[in-house]
């Protein structure tokens, strides 16, 4: 049913730190490699070795120029699927495949009932569903709902595999329906936001803003090197030694 | 948005072929046309063939066609699905009133309640149409007040001037329809210059701002996360040049109203034949027009994803 459930009140997502992602697309290539054997599988390459490479990915990680009053910086921007709590990709979806799941937030897609309309595609202001021309149907981010309810995986790895893959720890998993949870409070601390708050689709996942910039200089010079004028005594007499 | 033709056809044909539809229903169930053999097959062959070759090419741009039936499932929420009910349950009433007026030679009784039932059937499945893109706030050229009117409109129009043709080539030609085509077409006019007007003017909340969280300043594309073009890039982040926009724009102005406006007002003047002539002449032309404007309707649309990628 594309009507969308009433919440459990449980929000399982992901905050993405803007601050602190380095933007070396690791998320990325670990998603592709996990969920191309996953829940979508198979995340399919069209002429991948050719001159118009194309595929299906869930994450892609953009680089921007932010620039204020206060001076410019390059921000670093993964974009994947925000698990809204309203999204018109799922009402808006004829057959019953796209579906938000009432346990916990996460939209999915029944390949086996897609048709490959792409109306759904349309309806998703943030670009995260891809349409899979080989297997002609749409496919988009599971928030690797095959790993963390995976009972074969170690406690550790049962986390969307691009949070694992974070060298800097710029991603997040976790229950943001709940508001002691760790992910809510980072969300509270750092004041983090929504994407397109005023299209009404009420994103799950959250991005933390770079942190404010520092009128204080930050210290790049190294520290001064110790004087190389000639001294007295024994020292000196080295270094004069050794200059001849 | 990229304009796939079997999406633009799909509508245009559609359109026309309901607008047509409700028509015969109308002035069919009323009895203000006679249940004239040829008149009944050709004027419901031809709404009934426009219906269906739209809907078919409209499944042409399915991914896996063999499981549209699945598109009924979902009324509920979807006004996909609802079109697709809307668009079968329709071909029920408009069958059985091709039956009667076909193969029994009438137009009164049940087969009267089945003609209208079929025009309230044309107009609820072009409604599903209009708010299928109407309701798609990522496409704000879509998602406002001129949509779904102009769906109705343009469905009208097309569908009076192919009325007009056809009773025309019958000899049953009227000037109270003439003079309908002649409002229509002025009033479609009309609400595409004006639906340009507002698309023109248009200040949108959304930006690379809202887009990205990044608050304040501005936010400009370094990088994209691919080279090549994506499916998001080819689906939605289609772009067409402001001078070939405009040129466009007055190509469907003189396909699609002016040149009907100036055959139609021939119409009025000019005995039988030449009057059926230019009639058909006006809905060919019209027809050709608003596949245009339909072009540009897609072409025009911007989609919140190309604020990701900077265009
Ligand atoms: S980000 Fe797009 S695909 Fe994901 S839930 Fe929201 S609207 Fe749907
Ligand atoms: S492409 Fe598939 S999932 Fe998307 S709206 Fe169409 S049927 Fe539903």
């Amino acid at each position: 049913m594309t009507c969308l459930p009433s919440q459990s009140g449980k929000k399982l997502g992901l905050v993405i730190d803007l601050d602190t992602c380095v933007g070396c697309q690791a998320c990325v290539t670990a998603c592709k490699e996990w969920n191309t054997g996953g829940h979508m599988a198979p995340l399919t390459d069209i002429d991948p070795y050719g001159g118009h490479v194309d595929g299906v990915w869930f994450n892609r990680v953009h680089s921007y120029e932010h620039t204020t009053e206060m001076g410019g910086r390059t921000v670093n921007f993964p974009r994947s699927c925000l698990h809204c709590e309203t999204p018109a990709c799922v009402t808006v979806c004829p057959t019953g495949a796209s579906y938000k799941r009432a346990s916990d937030g996460i939209v999915l897609i029944d390949e086996d009932k897609c048709i490959g309309c792409k109306l759904c595609s349309w309806a998703c202001p943030y670009g995260a569903r891809e349409f899979d021309t080989d297997v002609g149907v749409m496919k988009k981010c599971t928030l690797c709902v095959d790993r963390i309810y995976n009972d074969n995986l170690a406690e550790e790895d049962r986390v969307p595999a691009c949070v694992a893959a974070c060298p800097t720890s710029a991603r997040h998993f976790g229950d943001l329906g709940d508001p002691l949870s760790a992910v809510s409070q980072l969300v509270a601390e750092r004041g983090g936001v929504d994407l397109m708050p005023e299209l009404g689709y009420h994103p799950t996942n959250k991005y933390l803003p770079p942190r404010a910039h520092t009128t204080r200089a930050a210290s790049v010079a190294a520290p001064a090197l110790e004087p190389v004028r000639a001294e007295g005594g024994f020292l000196g007499w080295v270094d004069r030694m050794l200059s001849n | 948005m990229h304009p796939a033709f079997s999406v633009v056809f799909f509508t245009t044909a559609t359109g026309a072929g309901y607008g047509l539809l409700a028509l015969l229903g109308v002035l069919g169930g009323f009895q203000i046309i006679p249940p004239d053999l040829w008149l009944g097959f050709i004027g419901l062959g031809l709404a009934l063939g426009l219906i269906a070759a739209g809907l078919l090419s409209s499944t042409g741009h399915l991914g896996r066609p063999e499981r549209a039936w699945r598109a009924f499932s979902q009324w509920r929420s979807s006004w996909l699905s609802r079109e697709g009910v809307a668009s079968v349950i329709t071909f029920i009433p408009a069958g059985l009133f091709g039956i009667g007026w076909i193969f029994f030679g009438r137009t009164n009784g049940w087969v009267a309640i089945a003609g209208l039932l079929a025009t309230c059937g044309a107009v609820v499945t072009v409604c599903t149409t209009g708010m299928i893109y109407a309701s798609l706030k990522p496409i704000a050229q879509w998602h406002s007040r001129f949509t779904l009117p102009g769906y109705l409109i343009f469905s009208a129009m097309t569908g009076s001037v192919l009325m007009n043709a056809l009773l025309q080539g019958f000899a049953l030609g009227s000037k109270v329809l003439l003079a309908a085509c002649l409002l229509l077409t002025m009033l479609g006019w009309g609400w595409k210059l004006a639906t340009w007007r507002y698309n023109d003017r248009l200040e949108i909340a959304t930006n690379a701002n809202t887009a990205t969280g990044l608050a304040g300043g501005t936010v400009r594309s370094l990088e994209w996360p691919h080279t090549e073009e994506n499916y998001l890039l080819k689906e939605m982040g289609f772009r067409i040049a402001r001078k070939h926009s405009a040129r466009l724009r007055e190509i469907t102005q003189l396909l699609a109203f002016a040149l009907p406006v100036l055959l139609l007002v021939a119409a009025f003047a000019l005995p039988w034949p030449f009057a059926a002539v230019v009639s058909v002449i006006a809905a060919m032309a019209q027809f050709a027009g608003m596949l245009v404007e339909r072009w540009l309707f897609f072409a025009e649309a911007k989609h919140t994803i190309t604020l990701y990628y900077g265009c």
